[in-house]
């Protein structure tokens, strides 16, 4: 595979995947993706894709919601791993940032910093000192960090909820729409904190998005996914350029463009972008 | 002092006693309630399945002994020997932390993410269920529970009360042994839930499942850990309420007095379950003597629940309940 670093080593497989909910709602419809180690990887696609249930299958948090992976199989360095608890899976080194944030709202913000520690047998003072890395990408939080996090913005809470998911010292972090209600000015500051995280920290990430100009800004390499498929993938910077990506994604379309002799293969098209 | 005034201090000081008895039962129902949502209405009933154990263990009483005789024609109740206090007590403890595993296993771990309106009935049917079954085990006779706790009354307050005010005030050193007993718990508890590994991760359950076992948090240890706290919280109780007036099925009945602790004090604070304990507790005796007479008596039975009433008017998340969190 490519991508622009260059390198071809695969962390995560997920190999045509099918997940149903509740035995009856099938909701992906075989997709395929891998993920290259030290790489920024998106998954695109508007609301009800699948972007959500594709990183809760690999996670494996489906099951707490009824969901379950009936076909095809999710391989992490070499190993299945879809039969894992979420716990054994955070061990491993996969660890999800849920979509919203879901900070414990009761709990202050370091408090929450420290609950990403749980699966971690090593000393307090390795747990401190990773405590103050987060905070050095952060520094905001080490300001609010006796706040209840309930009481926190919406962008602290991001913060809160990617330090939080770093603390438990991962390999691959899936980040779910980063961007959701935040001002544009705060996703940008978000999406550069992951970028300097995968550079010097070497994180690897598989984010999900809807703000498709800035998640192929920042990532390597894309998937565009609709009703349940991976519909296109490549590198982010050709996916930027693409046409048809342009037009319906990015708002871009060129002048006169559209023609009545386009229309019916912009409805086919418009189909899997709408 | 006239003579009404120092009576109405005794009042005063036995509805606290009586108070942390409501609250040790409410503490279980908090616990609970903090970590997985569940309003456990079979808390009570578990206080009394503690003690129905520990009495058992202590008398070296078989368990089914009437389901054992009544299918094979035996005659057989007693292994013969006596358990001490102290290692009957370390078993019933066994036992109640295996009943939280079930609990767990059988019941709650298939309900992940369903309306509380379930969770609640599944507590009903557990209630009932180990009402019936603690019955079966271990029979339903009252029975006397002594573990050795001092009871009576305290010869030392009587003393200088006498000598002070020339009344010996009634305290009963059961309830004084109950109040240190609860002062420890809480403190204790409050220490695990806000110090310890295990008890933010307690407090990270309640406030979101999903969130939780994202961060590797294994839902179904810390439930099972919680359903363990709960049935040491009840076994305390359970002795406290079983020394005090006998082991008997109508100890399931205070956990309704629990009820309207909780609503003063709020579901989700460990103090506020011993301070609406204390509230109700004292509310109740004091009514009972000052107003009591006036509307001819028995007000007891009813005063806990208007006060009640008037909190989920006024104040609905009690005095020390956690506001809800709300952003928009």
């Amino acid at each position: 595979m490519l991508d622009t670093q260059g390198t071809n080593d695969t962390l995560l497989e997920v190999n045509n995947i099918e997940v149903i909910y509740n035995h009856v709602i099938l909701v992906l419809k075989g997709v395929s993706l891998s993920v290259p180690k030290g790489g920024i990887t998106a998954l695109l696609g508007g609301n009800g894709a699948g972007k959500t249930t594709t990183l809760k299958a690999i996670s494996n948090l489906l099951r707490s919601e009824r969901g379950e992976v009936t076909k095809g199989s999710i391989i992490y360095r070499g190993k299945r791993v879809q039969d894992l608890m979420p716990s054994e899976l955070v061990r491993t080194g996969v660890v999800q940032v849920m979509e919203g944030r879901h900070c414990f709202e009761h709990l202050t913000v370091e408090e929450n910093l420290l609950t990403g520690a749980y699966t971690r047998s090593e000393s307090k003072a390795a747990i401190a000192a990773d405590l103050e890395l987060v905070y050095s990408y952060f520094p905001r939080l080490k300001e609010r960090r006796r706040s209840q996090a309930g009481y926190t913005s919406g962008g602290e809470q991001q913060m809160v909820a990617i330090g939080r998911a770093l603390m438990s010292r991962p390999e691959t972090i899936l980040l779910d729409e980063p961007s959701m209600g935040l001002a544009p000015q705060l996703v940008e500051q978000i999406f550069q904190i992951v970028k300097s995280l995968n550079e010097k920290e070497g994180y690897t990430f598989l984010l999900a998005e809807q703000n498709t100009n800035v998640a192929l800004r920042f990532a390597h390499y894309g998937y565009i996914l609709e009703n349940g498929r991976v519909v296109m993938d490549g590198p982010a910077a050709e996916l930027r350029e693409n046409p048809d990506v342009k037009e319906f994604y990015l708002g871009v379309s060129e002048e006169g463009r559209k023609s009545f002799r386009d229309v019916r293969s912009y409805r086919r098209r418009k189909r899997w972008l709408s | 002092m006239p003579d009404q005034l120092i009576f109405a201090i005794e009042v005063f000081l036995n509805g606290l006693m009586a108070g942390v008895l409501y609250a040790l039962v409410a503490l279980g129902f908090v616990l609970i309630y903090k970590a997985s949502g569940i309003f456990n209405y079979a808390q009570g009933v578990l206080a009394l399945f503690a003690a129905l154990t520990l009495v058992g263990i202590m008398e070296g009483q078989v368990p089914f002994s009437h389901l054992i005789n009544a299918v094979f024609g035996t005659e057989i109740h007693n292994f013969g020997f006596h358990v001490p206090a102290l290692l009957a007590i370390a078993l019933t403890m066994v036992v109640m932390v295996v009943l939280a595993w079930l609990v767990n296993t059988l019941i709650f771990r298939h309900l992940v993410n369903q309306e509380p309106i379930i969770l609640f009935m599944a507590t009903i049917g557990l209630a009932y269920f180990l009402e019936g079954f603690g019955d079966i085990m271990w029979g339903a006779d009252i029975k006397k529970l002594d573990v050795g706790l001092p009871q009576g009354i305290n010869g030392f307050i009587d003393q200088i009360t006498l000598d002070a005010l020339g009344y010996g005030f009634f305290i009963d050193n059961l309830d004084l042994v109950a109040t240190a007993v609860a002062a420890l718990l809480v403190t204790a508890l409050v220490i695990f839930a806000q110090y310890t590994r295990q008890g933010r991760a307690m407090r990270a359950v309640a406030d979101d499942h999903q969130a939780a076992l994202s961060v590797g948090i294994s839902l179904n240890f810390i439930w099972v850990m919680v359903w363990s706290l709960a049935g040491f919280v009840a076994l305390v109780a359970g002795i406290m309420w079983g020394t005090k007036s006998g082991v008997q099925f109508s100890l399931s009945l205070i956990a309704l007095k629990a009820l309207p602790v909780l609503m003063l004090g709020g579901f989700t604070s460990i103090p506020g379950a011993i301070v609406g304990g204390l509230i109700i507790g004292v509310g109740e005796k004091m009514f009972e003597f000052l107003i009591g007479p006036l509307v001819g008596g028995a007000t007891e039975n009813w005063f806990a629940y208007v006060l009640a009433l008037l909190f989920l008017v006024f104040r609905p998340q009690g005095l020390f309940g956690e506001k809800i969190i709300e952003r928009v």
